[in-house]
């Protein structure tokens, strides 16, 4: 295959200045993004004890252990640096103060001393899978993430619902009042909820819905964002497609949901992807309404651990990997629509 | 494959079918009662109910928390105080320096909070105008680097923190490429200058790929035709760019810029888990203030919470209406 694409230039012929500047530039981005993502990720496959261990090891590195004959448990195995063995691999029986009690795995029948600092641990390649399957039977993984998944799925079916059917009002019927229904709703965009945390709180706590998920999917489903896009998206399918249907008698609710909805079908996509985004990234209301940890989404454990576990890196690098990887496997998949989506209605 | 996803989506088809079916017989009986046109109501009625419920109502609910005190949640419980807090809040020997505030602590997270929006808003936009550039011209694996760009704008500002929490800790893999290249090493979270630069830093990371991503969409709007005349006259690139990208991109620039201000006066959620506002209180911004006084410390001081994100709002409103204006003349334009 020709790598000459590698040096193409804009049709000067020659890999001038900007090129090198431009390909610098984007390796360091690679590098900047990438990298602290890669590095969270191989450190989420390491035991907590080669996590503690300064400088680090790029790779998950784990001891490696042989089982000797004579012996019932398997042995560690140390590589000497120096002394009359050095140069060999021994397996360590026991260690007694400074002195390793040694054994020759090729030659099992006599004890070597060795001094600890003569030798350095066998190590190879080997992912502590441990941090994640112990996620699940100690810190309740499956519990939190359960209540993200409701959360985002409910708020999301909802949120499209609902603001279908206020876009479908705005665009497709004339009446007295239109005009002020849309500019209240668009007005909203301008007053975002973290200005009105407080009272939103007590709207919450009269209903009854904190402490509740439905603390956290009402107040976040009646979104301007949606309902302004699909009426934009709506106000594109012309009317005669509905007197047709009208004609033939079904009724609006069959025209909304049998027409109109499967003809917007792009608009609510968008919506959907950023109703995912935004119920399962959310941070700051759920941490206001969950109080108790057995409501906890993933973020709020998240934010828990990293607080009361400071020594517990490993399952709480593991569990970081576990929250990216949804959002990272929707990504992979829908990338074009998100990007194209997001550049078109300028809305995050 | 192709059988098993078709058995899907007619599956999710009929599932949609029968729960919309559900609702024939009542939304028809509802239509006979209002007539086709005024139906309309009956379908903005639950999105209604909602925005009055969590939006209108609290919006008006707002005032009536600013001018009450104690800690009681309930309005009846809570006597009127007037603007009680808002003159603590704003009782101030000189408004530079925090110290001589009696809310000195709400006066620190303004200061911070300016500092951020400058520091982050403009290095945000001059690396996403750059980025914009470089992807707008002609490389291969576009698409891989608009992605890389990008990507991290879909983690949540939890596992952002988390991250950098990971790299930046004392004993973390930057201080060990550090002392392997011979350098100093530095607590980076626990020094107050650095730990202001690592948040702006870490929000410029998780943002600038939604930033990027319309500046490119501008960039790529702007026609050919009008690069190929310059071209023509022999054009310089330097006054190419200062001729016709910038004043072509300017309207999609002004956007961007009010938006990432609007976000950047309410930074709160990637700071909060990476520094907890500390420390001290060197990293501590607006909406952290907020959340703290009503939320997390007792008594809840609602009462000075909500003044205090009324201030925020006045700022927001500014800013929005500026966005309107730039939206605006983009339409025109």
């Amino acid at each position: 295959m020709s790598l000459a694409f590698l040096t193409r230039t804009r049709g000067r012929g020659r890999f001038d200045l900007t090129d090198w500047l431009t390909w610098a530039y984007l390796l360091l981005a690679v590098f900047l993004m990438f990298g602290p993502i890669l590095w969270i990720a191989l450190s989420s496959f390491k035991t907590e004890a080669a996590l503690q261990e300064y400088p680090p090891t790029f790779l998950p590195l784990a001891p490696v252990t042989a089982t000797v004959e004579g012996f019932d448990e398997p042995l560690q195995l140390f590589r000497i640096i120096a002394g009359e063995h050095q140069g060999k691999v021994l397996a360590q029986v026991r260690r007694i103060g400074l002195v390793g009690k040694m054994v020759d795995p090729a030659n099992p029948g006599a004890l070597i001393d060795v001094n600890i600092n003569d030798r350095v641990p066998e190590r190879a390649f080997a992912l502590a899978v441990e941090n994640y399957t112990s996620l699940f039977e100690r810190f309740n993984f499956g519990l939190y993430f359960w209540n993200s998944l409701f959360i985002t799925v409910v708020a999301t079916i909802i949120t499209v619902l609902f603001n279908s059917m206020a876009a479908f009002a705005l665009s497709k019927y004339h009446f007295r009042g239109r005009t002020v229904v849309f500019v209240l709703i668009i007005a909203t965009l301008m007053i975002p909820p973290t200005i009105n945390l407080i009272p939103i709180y007590l709207v919450v706590s009269q209903l009854g819905l904190v402490n509740s998920p439905w603390g956290v999917i009402w107040p976040a489903v009646a979104t301007p964002t949606g309902v302004f896009l699909l009426r934009q998206y709506m106000l594109t399918i012309p009317d005669d497609l509905l007197d047709a249907a009208r004609m033939d008698h079904a009724s609006e609710w069959k025209v909304y949901w049998r027409i109109v909805l499967p003809l917007s079908a792009p608009a609510l996509a968008v919506l959907v992807i950023f109703s995912v985004m935004w119920r399962w990234n959310e941070f700051l209301w759920p941490l206001i309404v969950l109080n108790r940890s057995e409501e906890f989404t993933l973020q709020l454990a998240l934010n828990s651990f990293q607080g009361e576990l400071q020594t517990a890196w490993s399952n709480l690098l593991a569990m970081t990997i576990l929250t990216l990887l949804p959002i990272t496997l929707v990504f992979a998949v829908l990338q074009k629509y998100i990007t194209t989506g997001i550049a078109q209605s300028g809305v995050k | 494959m192709q059988s098993a996803l078709d058995t899907i989506g007619r599956g999710v088809g009929r599932l949609y079918a029968a729960a919309f079916d559900l609702l024939e017989w009542p939304m028809l009986a509802l239509q006979r009662l209002t007539g086709a046109q005024r139906i309309a109501w009956i379908f903005l009625l639950p999105n209604l109910v909602i925005f009055g419920t969590f939006t209108f109502l609290p919006i008006i609910l707002n005032f009536f928390y600013a001018t009450s005190g104690s800690d009681a949640i309930l309005l009846q419980d809570r006597p009127y105080v007037g603007l009680d807090n808002f003159a603590t809040l704003l009782a101030c020997e000189n408004y530079l320096q925090p110290n001589s505030c009696e809310r000195d602590i709400f006066w620190r997270a303004v200061h911070n909070t300016a500092w951020f929006v400058v520091l982050q808003v403009g290095f945000m936009i001059l690396f996403s105008l750059v980025t914009a550039l470089i992807l707008n011209r002609d490389i291969p694996f576009r698409g891989f680097f608009r992605s890389v760009f990008f990507y991290p704008v879909l983690l949540s500002p939890v596992v952002v923190a988390l991250i950098w929490k990971w790299v930046l800790q004392r004993f973390g893999v930057l201080n060990a490429a550090l002392e392997g290249a011979g350098m100093p090493t530095v607590n980076w979270l626990v020094d107050a200058d650095w730990a202001f630069f690592w948040i702006v830093f870490v929000s410029i990371w998780a943002h600038m790929g939604f930033y990027t991503l319309i500046l490119l969409a501008g960039l790529q709007s702007i026609p050919s035709d009008v690069y190929e005349a310059a071209e023509m006259d022999g054009a310089s690139k330097w006054r190419v760019f200062s001729r016709i990208t910038m004043p072509l991109l300017m309207p999609t620039m002004a956007v961007v810029i009010v938006l990432s201000l609007i976000r950047a006066v309410q930074a709160f959620d990637e700071i909060f888990v990476l520094t907890g506002g500390g420390p001290g209180s060197a990293t501590l911004l607006i909406l952290q203030f907020i959340y703290e006084t009503g939320f997390a410390y007792q008594p809840r001081l609602y009462g000075l919470a909500a003044a205090a994100s009324m201030l925020m709002a006045v700022v927001l409103l500014v800013l929005t209406l500026v966005q309107l204006r730039a939206t605006r003349s983009r339409a025109e334009g």
